[in-house]
């Protein structure tokens, strides 16, 4: 069974983003950048599955101008075989990447595609489930428990209600929550390795995708701030101040 | 003039309480607002969707494939539904979030996920990067718009219509790749975390799920709703439903309690809207104490049983 993993460059999630000052979007020159963490429990999962014989190539892809690299190597040094660099730069929105991750898909003939359930920068939640819809074949989003068969699979998924658990059959577009795994960190030997791995750079052209009309962002603000309230000394103050509120 | 589909939620036989609020920004957006109600047997939940203002017609979509919510059986009969319609609204709830890009992609369109704010038929305000930045985006009029609403932003229409109640069929053939299994579904008697006036939630600090019910005795003295943050969740103290957070619920209650939590980002991303929020720490560098309207430093195990003597 082959498994396509997605792996985005985004901002870390440690950095506190800023927006620029003329509302022209925010912050990313000299910012630290990371593999977004839910595309690393992807990784991760995809590993443990062929760790335990259910999975016999990983193939990670990424789309992105040449700093995403960066992010095929941690892949492939998670254990990933080999990586498909889809070169482009600037933003590219979720329709498209899924146009282009579902070509890469047919072409591979990979069984499940892995993602993760959101991109931390872009916070869309899509791109997984569009894959699915283009491809009409079957999505579990939000997964935190992955179960291979031959040519199905049982995920149990974070929904809103608590836990629902579907059997799809393959190939199947599965989306990552934060409690299917704990990403491990990556060794030194795993991370010289990964240097020497293959990596296939394609672009749009290649794969026959023709991009989607794009969502225009006409203006970047920062949120309203919050003001900094007040540090009571005791409970007694809390109690009166909330009461003095109408909210106790 | 706009023609907006609203995609109603139907949970445990009920009319989602968010579904009011879609219809809220469906008005925000202003055109002829519909809801759609998919399911096995709608009445109950379409008899309460015809309330709400500002709707014209509720379209009963039963069928038996339809008992279980499946996005892959869902999504191509909300596309066939679509026809006709300018925009298609979900509510930003697991469903939609689930469904909505299947809907999306089938139409060719990207799809505005969170919508905060409706400017106009085709400008957006949305969040990225954990609510940290807020974009206004122009969306393609043709060949409709497709979004998620954050129910956070707004506030439940009210419930005096009377609007017609129709039967409408799908012919879409429906795929079988997707099979139900099960639901774990967490019983509570507690508010809704997500409709509740009040919420206190507790963190990592509380250090076991036994130690959790400090939270629980308190918030049931004040009537509140339990939530949590990720790390309470990922510690096994709490169910995952209760998160909080950019990846989690997020919530606008009028009073939030934040007690044994540091105040992280992406926890932060899912309490901006809340009216007042307290935060009980015993790190007074803690940054939760940078947001929180009232802030008291101490052991939760000593101030959280205190405070629940005197309310
Ligand atoms: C991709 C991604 C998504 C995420 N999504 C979310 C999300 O949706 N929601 C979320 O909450 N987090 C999310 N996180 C995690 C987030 O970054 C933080 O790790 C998390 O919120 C920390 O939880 P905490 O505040 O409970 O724990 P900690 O940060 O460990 O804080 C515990 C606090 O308790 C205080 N404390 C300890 N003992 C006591 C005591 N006896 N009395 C009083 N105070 C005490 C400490 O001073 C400390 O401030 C996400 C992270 C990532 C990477
Ligand atoms: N440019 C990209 N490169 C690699 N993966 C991506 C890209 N865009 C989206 N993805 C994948 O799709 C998931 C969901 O992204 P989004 O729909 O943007 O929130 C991410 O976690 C990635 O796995």
């Amino acid at each position: 069974m082959k498994a396509l993993v997605s792996v985005k460059r985004v901002v870390d999630y440690n950095v506190r983003v800023q927006v620029k000052s003329d509302g022209t979007g925010v912050v990313t020159e000299g910012v630290k950048h990371s593999m977004n963490p839910f595309d690393e429990i992807a990784m991760e999962e995809a590993v443990r599955l062929k760790e335990k014989g259910k999975i016999s190539e990983i193939v990670a892809i990424t789309i992105g101008g040449a700093k995403n690299e960066e992010t095929l190597r941690s892949a492939l040094a998670f254990g990933a075989d080999r990586a498909i660099h889809i070169k482009e730069e600037g933003e590219v929105q979720p329709l498209t990447a899924a146009r282009a991750f579902a070509a890469a898909l047919k072409k591979e003939g990979a069984d499940v595609f892995l993602a993760g359930k959101q991109a931390i920068d872009d916070d869309a939640n899509q791109t997984g489930q569009m894959v699915a819809a283009l491809l009409d074949i079957a999505q579990a989003t939000f997964a935190s428990k992955v179960e291979l068969e031959a040519g199905k699979a049982k995920v149990t998924r974070e929904v809103d209600a608590g836990l629902e658990t579907l059997e799809v059959d393959l190939p199947a577009v599965i989306t990552t929550d934060l409690r299917l795994n704990e990403p491990r960190y990556l060794k030194l030997p795993d991370i010289m390795k990964a240097k020497k791995k293959p990596i296939e750079v394609v672009s749009f052209a290649d794969l026959g995708v023709e991009k989607a009309a794009t969502l225009s962002t006409t203006k970047t603000s920062a949120p309203p701030k919050r003001s900094k309230g007040i540090v009571v000394k005791s409970v007694d103050e809390l109690v009166s101040a909330l009461k003095g509120k109408g909210l106790l | 003039m706009s023609k907006i589909l609203v995609i109603g939620e139907i949970a445990d036989g009920k009319l989602n309480a968010g579904v009011a609020k879609v219809v809220a920004c469906a008005q925000q957006i202003g055109g002829e607002i519909v809801v759609a109600l998919l399911g096995a047997d709608v009445a109950g939940p379409a008899a309460e969707a015809a309330k709400l203002d500002g709707v014209s017609k509720v379209l009963k979509v039963e069928r038996a494939e339809n008992a279980h919510i499946l996005a892959a059986t869902y999504a191509p009969q909300i596309v066939e539904l679509a026809a006709g319609y300018s925009h298609v609204l979900f509510p930003g709830t697991s469903f939609g979030k689930d469904t909505a890009p299947r809907v999306a992609a089938k139409l060719g369109v990207q799809q505005v996920s969170d919508v905060m704010v409706a400017h106009s038929a085709t400008s957006f305000d949305r969040p990225t990067y954990a609510g940290n930045a807020i974009v206004t985006v122009e969306a393609p009029a043709a060949p409709a718009i497709v979004a998620t609403v954050r129910l956070a932003s707004f506030t439940a229409v009210g419930s005096s219509g009377s609007a017609a109640v129709e039967s409408a069929s799908t012919s879409t053939a429906l795929p079988t790749h997707t099979r139900f299994v099960s639901m774990e579904a967490q019983k509570s008697e507690r508010p809704d975390l997500q409709a509740a006036a009040k919420v206190v939630s507790g963190g990592r600090a509380l250090g076991s799920s036994e130690n959790f019910k400090v939270i629980y005795d308190f918030a049931d003295k004040i009537g509140a709703a339990v939530g949590a943050s990720r790390a309470a969740v990922d510690s096994g103290y709490v169910p995952n439903d209760m998160q909080v957070g950019q990846t989690g619920k997020i919530i606008a209650p009028e009073l939030y309690f934040a007690i044994g939590i540091s105040g992280a980002i992406q926890h932060l991303a899912g309490i901006k809207d809340a009216r007042t929020i307290v935060a009980i720490n015993k790190d007074a560098e803690a940054p939760i104490f940078e947001v929180a309207d009232f802030g008291l430093v101490g052991d939760l195990f000593q101030v959280v049983p205190e405070l629940q003597g005197k309310v």
